[in-house]
Parts: C-alpha cells; sequence; structure tokens
C-alpha cells in the first residue's frame, strides 16, 4: 500500500530553490532512508511531509503531496502533525517528568483519565524499548537521562499520540555506537506498525535499515530504489560516488 | 611583557567589577547611618506601623504605614494592569505579529520608555486624572487609581522587551516539537513557549515593578499625595518616593523629619532588594 504520493514537488525558501521535481512514492510499513550530502534538501523533504516547512517565512511550494490519497494541504495542519509524527536530530525532552514526557501529546488532546494515561505511556516506552529502563523512575526529571535515553523518550513522545507515520530527522548525529544501535533496533520492530521516513547523514545506517533508500542531492532525487540494490548496483554514478564515499 | 599586561588588565577589570559591589555598600551604609538616627526618638515598630505621618507637628508624629500603603496600592494597580496587557503583547510581537508589524510595535515601545517621567506625569495630570475623575464621580482625580494607570504605561516597555526578548530565545525547536505532535499554534505557546520563557518573563515583571515602586515623578504629580492610609483605589495616596522627592528639601538637617526620610529610603531599599531577590529565587527554582 502506498501511504504518499508525491509528485512534481518543487519548494523554495525565498530565492532558494531548495526540492527540484521531485516524484517519489512512499510504501507503508517500510523503512524509507533518505541520504546525501548538507544541503541536498533531505531535511526539507521530510518536513515537508508533515507540513513543517510553512512554519518558515517566504516559503513557496509547487506540486502535491498525498498522504493515504488526501492532498495533505487540504488537511488541517494539527491533523496531519498528529498522524505524522516526527523525531528530531536532537533529543528534546520537555523540562517535565518522564511520565509527563510520554503522555504530553494525549494530555494536549484532552484525554484527563490517570490510568488510561499510564497505559499509554507503558505501551510507547515499551515500544521504544525505553521502558525497562525507567519504569522505577517514571517521576524523576527527563533531563536526568542520558542522551540516548533522551531519544528513546522523544520516539516514545511520538509514539503516544498513535500516529501513522514517523519522521526520523537524523535521529542517532547526537549519539553513541550503542544508542544508534538501540534507536535502530527500535525502528526495525516499528515498521510492522509504521511507515517510517528516516533522514541520516550516515550511509551505512540507510544500509543497516533496510527498505528503500533514496538519494538526493542539491535538491533533486536521483535515484530511489531497494536499498540492497541501491547499495550494490546504483544506476546513477553520482550515486555510487556518495555511497562509496568519494564525496559527501 | 605580555604577561604584565594581562595581569594589568585582569586587575583593572576585578576592580572595576568590585566597584558596583563597593557603591552599593558605600549607599546602603550611608543610608543606614543617616536613618538610624531616627530610631532614638520613635522605635521601629512605630516608624513602619504608625499610623498618621505629621513630621513637622510638635511632637512630630512619623509613622509611615499610610506611605508603605499607599506605594503598595499604587504598585499592585499597575502590575494588575501592567503585567497581562504586557506580557500579551510581548507574545503578540514574539510569535503572531508579521514582520513589519513587529518592528512598529518594537519601536513603539522603545519610544514610550524614552519618554521622560515629568513628561508621562504632566500628560497624565491633563489627561487620565480628569478621565478618573468623571467615570468615577469622584471629588478629585487624583488618586491611587491614576497613578496605577500611569505607572502602568511606565513598566509596560521594560515588561515588553524583556518578556520578548525571552519568548524570543527559547529554541525554535520546542516550537517544532510541540507542532510536530500535532499541538495548535496556541496549545505550543501556552504549554511549551510560555513555560519555558517563565522564568525570563518573571525576571520581566519583576523589574517592570522594580520599576514601578521607584518612580516618583510621576506619581507625585498624580496621586494626589495625602499621607492617609488609603481605604479603595480611589482615594489619593502619597507613596515612599514622593515623600521622600517633596520634603527632602524642605526638612532641616540633622532633624527628626530628616533622619526620617533616610529612614523611609532604608525601607524602599529594602523593598526593591527584596522584589530582586524574590525574581533571583524564581530564576533559580526554574533550572
Amino acid at each position: 500500500m502506498i501511504k504518499f504520493n508525491i509528485k512534481n514537488l518543487n519548494i523554495w525558501f525565498g530565492h532558494i530553490h531548495a526540492l527540484k521535481d521531485v516524484t517519489i512514492d512512499i510504501t507503508a510499513n517500510e523503512i524509507l532512508s533518505v541520504i546525501g550530502p548538507s544541503n541536498s534538501g533531505k531535511t526539507s523533504f521530510l518536513r515537508m511531509l508533515n507540513r513543517l516547512n510553512e512554519l518558515s517565512e517566504n516559503f513557496k511550494m509547487g506540486g502535491e503531496v498525498k498522504f493515504a490519497g488526501r492532498n495533505i494541504n487540504d488537511m488541517d495542519a494539527e491533523l496531519v502533525r498528529k498522524k505524522i509524527g516526527m523525531v528530531f536530530a536532537l533529543p528534546l525532552p520537555l523540562p517535565l517528568s518522564i511520565f509527563d514526557n510520554v503522555a504530553y501529546g494525549v494530555k494536549m488532546y484532552g484525554l484527563k483519565n490517570r490510568k488510561k494515561q499510564q497505559e499509554i505511556v507503558e505501551k510507547a516506552l515499551k515500544q521504544a524499548y525505553l521502558w525497562d529502563e525507567v519504569k522505577d523512575r517514571l517521576q524523576t526529571s527527563a533531563f536526568k537521562l542520558s542522551g540516548g535515553q533522551q531519544q528513546r523518550l522523544c520516539i516514545a513522545r511520538t509514539l503516544a499520540v498513535e500516529p501513522d507515520v514517523i519522521l526520523f530527522d537524523e535521529p542517532c548525529s547526537g549519539l553513541d555506537p550503542i544508542s544508534t544501535a538501540k534507536v535502530e533496533e527500535a525502528m526495525l520492530k516499528l515498521k510492522a506498525n509504521y511507515t517510517i521516513v528516516l533522514v541520516t547523514n550516515n550511509v551505512k545506517q540507510a544500509a543497516r535499515v533496510g527498505g528503500k533508500t533514496a538519494f538526493f542531492l542539491s535538491g533533486e532525487l536521483i535515484e530511489v530504489d531497494k536499498t540492497d540494490k541501491m547499495f550494490t548496483a546504483p544506476q546513477d554514478k553520482r550515486t555510487d560516488d556518495y555511497i562509496s564515499g568519494k564525496f559527501g | 611583557m605580555r604577561k604584565i599586561k594581562e595581569f594589568i588588565i585582569e586587575k583593572l577589570i576585578l576592580v572595576c567589577g568590585l566597584a558596583s559591589i563597593f557603591f552599593v555598600a558605600m549607599i546602603f551604609l550611608f543610608l543606614l547611618k543617616e536613618g538610624m538616627n531616627v530610631f532614638q526618638t520613635v522605635s521601629p515598630f512605630k516608624f513602619l506601623f504608625g499610623k498618621s505621618w505629621y513630621p513637622i507637628s510638635e511632637p512630630a508624629q512619623l509613622g509611615i504605614l499610610p506611605l508603605i500603603l499607599g506605594s503598595l496600592l499604587v504598585t499592585f494597580g499597575a502590575a494588575v494592569i501592567s503585567i497581562p496587557i504586557g506580557v500579551a503583547c510581548a507574545i503578540y510581537i514574539a510569535e503572531v505579529a508579521p514582520q513589519n508589524m513587529k518592528e512598529i510595535l518594537k519601536s513603539g515601545i522603545e519610544l514610550l520608555a524614552a519618554i521622560p517621567s515629568v513628561v508621562l506625569g504632566f500628560i497624565g495630570m491633563v489627561t487620565i486624572v480628569p478621565w478618573v475623575k468623571n467615570i468615577c464621580h469622584l471629588p478629585t482625580g487624583l488618586s491611587a487609581l491614576s497613578g496605577s494607570i500611569m505607572l502602568a504605561f511606565m513598566a509596560m516597555p521594560t515588561i515588553v522587551s524583556i518578556a520578548e526578548d525571552a519568548l524570543y530565545s527559547v529554541p525554535k525547536s520546542y516550537k517544532e516539537g510541540a507542532l510536530a505532535l500535532g499541538a495548535t499554534h496556541w496549545q505550543a505557546i501556552h504549554r511549551v513557549m510560555l513555560p519555558a520563557a517563565s522564568s525570563g518573563i518573571l525576571a520581566a515583571v519583576m523589574l517592570g515593578i522594580g520599576r514601578v515602586i521607584g518612580e516618583t515623578m510621576a506619581v507625585m504629580m498624580i496621586t494626589g499625595n495625602s499621607a492617609v492610609i488609603p481605604h479603595s483605589i480611589l482615594q489619593p495616596v502619597r507613596t515612599l518616593t514622593a515623600t521622600i522627592a517633596a520634603e527632602m528639601g524642605e526638612a532641616v538637617v540633622g532633624s527628626e523629619h530628616y533622619f526620617a526620610l533616610f529612614a523611609i529610603g532604608i525601607v524602599l531599599f529594602i523593598i526593591s532588594f527584596a522584589i530582586n531577590v524574590t525574581a533571583d529565587l524564581f530564576l533559580h527554582k526554574k533550572r
């Protein structure tokens, strides 16, 4: 099943043409890794999917992005962002307890039942592989957690509002290898129930999590294919050069 | 050679840093030395809680309770008016206003801060005072309410500009994080931005109040200056600051009255010190 239909997507920030005529489909229950050097437009592409780009001034777009058959610009921005969760590059816990961080979204949507909240928090923390590490100290401040734990907390917070899609914006760029492995493990388990788009600067990470990979360069989508194929027999020479580390 | 230069510069900076503490300490000591003399004739309790201030009658009655209440009443009124408006204005400028509106509002507020207080007092005298008089059917519009309205204008620039800075310096990613969870703009503001900026906003409020309680000229011109215990905000009051400003010139140096005015200075000093310490406590509690 196809989750996103993106057709001839062009975006501009002022005079900068950040994405050029991108056409791509994103399949449900699969991880799409987006790779490319800095300024290649991969983050802009990701932020397009949950309409975060429109917060920037001078933002303009052309083409269309369809989510589950509907143009996202015809939907409520809040609804789009509720259905399409996002995990940012830097772990961003709020200055609250671990419990309140995870329950934040559902509380905001008006869920008051404490028991229900507890269920949701437990489920989300388990899905993010954090439950065992924090179950005895849910009321302590989220800032007491390590960087890797904070990032998984943010994943749990995103999961708690039960999105369809999770966007990861370089989620491991600030983490050590062991934490990275844990986050990747969580992602692999999550793809059974969610569609995942992962922007990463780490080519090896894209290879590890599998699924499909898309390669962006200077705002253009150069190539998208099954990750195995892309990493063994890329169609475009530029992809080959980037993957093998000749530039980037 | 370079080391000596480093050494000299380091010490110079140290001296400059210590100078501010030194001056504060000297000012406080001077106030204390002069003000304490009054307690040879009046007990501190009678001075603080005495209900009448007749410094030149025989024997002089030196109770500053009416003045303290006058100051507190005017300050409280000004805070009630200026804090909601000031913080709302800061939110509007930092979060909602389009770019050119932002510029206009910011320069407007800077201009408001640049108006000398005596000019504001004068304008208040000819506009707010008659207005309060007519609206509330009072015998005179020179009242605590007029003073509060006037002082609210003076506190507003401080509150708006510092609160706006605090909101502006909240990392953009906080707001995006909230929005990415599906929050509306307002939810993001009041559940994430405001709590994150709360220490700065509290500091803004405290500095605004500090400005109000220390303000002299404008209040002297429009609060009516009657040193009686106020029973409502519509009555004339006299503040601590206005008392010092109005009477210092007449008081005989070395007299009881003169020392009493210095003692009022001590009280003012302690009040503003307390406000600053409270602000500091809030700031540290947050972290």
